[in-house]
């Protein structure tokens, strides 16, 4: 079952222009947000999106922007109390759990 | 250089630990030394897995190691799993390249090519990395699991390899820490009941007991079980029709409206206080969930927080008025 979050939030962004369609946004994205149609990356899903921002940081041609952190309540309340930045406070077991 | 070797088999020790860090006990000391592992009997021409130094991860990897001859890079990240350690910046480039460096990987292996987990991608640039070092990034599948079969395919893994799920076995196994995550509330929230039963005319009894309990469990493991199937999208909405759906339930079982075991009062008091409790609870899942977008749950707190402290609030002084009168 594939699950989707609030419909229409996230910040992600790709520039066909820059784009060269060489896959890599692909290989690292956790929920199958992009594939490659004719020699470029397109969005399929924006919803599927969590803003983990593998897709930015792996382009090696600044296609893709996304505004990356933590999905994460307890995280942002935190941050709000303490005037940091949300972090997780890790707790997951096998790698497929998240903060 | 010092290489460590591993085996494909956890022992006894293993799975006592892992089944104790579930529970959350001495959780954050649960590490394995950063270094390079044999598995098997690798050569200059063996795959080389990288891998975090949380021990859960570390296992999970090498028991799906069996008949392989790999090396493990272990990086530093602090005892911390990939996916936590990626977004927290510990599995990083900065690490990947120091410790490439400082165990001589080239040394070690002939090729250039290193497997780094698919999960640890948004810590880590991986044309930055093969600038740096020379070795060329390749990304594993999300579930180790499937190395075997990505290693057996030259190193392709397929879509479905590539998406992270959320089943219902991955959400039940979270529901122990949120259970316990919310524990020393609900301890705080008895005391100040049992202390209030000292001086109240209408004391709580044993409804109001399993009441606060099953919203608690309704919060922190119905939602989490049953997510995708209750209507919805937002955390917090699904964690409050939960907890309603189970106020109303024991409203009705102990007969209100006409003969209520408690009165009219304490009853709107729950109405109110209840579900904002698990709607809360619900809410805090979203940082165990494996799809939710930091900007969504900000929309979605700064929508639900206000109605849950109003809700609540009034149901408190729904309560406080139910006892005394
Ligand atoms: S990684 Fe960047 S350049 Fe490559 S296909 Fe994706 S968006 Fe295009
Ligand atoms: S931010 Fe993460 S989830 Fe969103 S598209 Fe990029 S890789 Fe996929």
């Amino acid at each position: 079952m594939t699950h989707r979050y609030l419909k229409n939030v996230v910040s992600l962004e790709l520039d066909k222009d820059k784009c060269t369609g060489c896959g890599k946004c692909t290989e690292v994205c956790p929920h199958n947000v992009f594939i490659i149609e004719n020699g470029l990356a397109e969005i399929i899903d924006r919803d599927r999106c969590m803003e983990c921002g593998a897709c930015a940081n792996n382009c090696p041609f600044e296609a893709v922007t996304v505004e990356p952190g933590v999905g994460c309540a307890a995280a942002i309340i935190k941050g709000w109390l303490t005037g940091s930045e949300p972090s997780c406070d890790c707790s997951g077991g096998d790698s497929s759990s998240c903060c | 250089m010092q290489i460590n070797s591993t085996t494909t088999q956890l022992r006894f020790n293993d799975i006592i630990g892992s089944w104790k860090a579930r529970w959350g006990i001495n959780r954050m000391n649960y590490k394995v030394d950063p270094g390079v592992y044999s598995v098997g009997a690798p050569d200059k021409e063996s795959p080389v897995l990288v891998t975090a130094n949380y021990k859960l991860t570390f296992d999970s990897l090498r028991k799906e190691l069996k008949g392989l001859d790999v090396w493990i890079l272990v990086i530093d990240t602090k005892g911390i799993n990939v996916w936590c350690a990626a977004g927290k910046g510990t599995f990083d480039t900065e690490e990947i390249v120091g410790r490439i460096g400082k165990m001589g990987l080239a040394e070690i292996v002939s090729h250039r090519i290193i497997v780094l987990p698919q999960l640890g991608a948004p810590g880590v640039s991986a044309h930055e990395l093969t600038k740096r070092t020379g070795f060329r990034v390749i990304y594993g599948p999300v579930r180790a699991k499937d190395i075997k079969e990505f290693l057996r395919a030259g190193m392709k893994a397929t879509t479905e390899m590539r998406e992270v799920r959320f089943g219902f076995v991955d959400r039940l196994v979270l529901t122990p820490m949120e259970l316990v995550g919310s524990i020393k509330t609900s301890v705080a929230i008895f005391a100040v009941m049992f202390l209030l039963n000292l001086i109240a005319a209408k004391p709580f009894g044993v409804v109001d007991l399993y009441a606060f309990v099953g919203t608690v469990i309704a919060g922190s493991v119905i939602t989490p079980i049953l997510l995708p199937w209750i209507p919805g999208r937002a955390f917090a909405w699904k964690g409050w029709l939960m907890g309603m759906i189970w106020v109303v339930t024991v409203i009705i079982l102990n007969g209100w409206p006409i003969s209520a075991t408690f009165g009219t009062i304490r009853g709107i008091g729950y109405l109110l206080a209840l579900p904002a409790v698990s709607a809360f609870i619900a809410m805090n899942f979203t940082g165990s969930s494996t799809y939710t977008s930091p900007t969504g749950v900000l929309k979605e707190m700064k929508f639900a927080l206000p109605l849950m402290v109003i809700s609540a609030g009034a149901g408190i002084i729904a309560l406080l008025i139910s006892l005394f009168i």
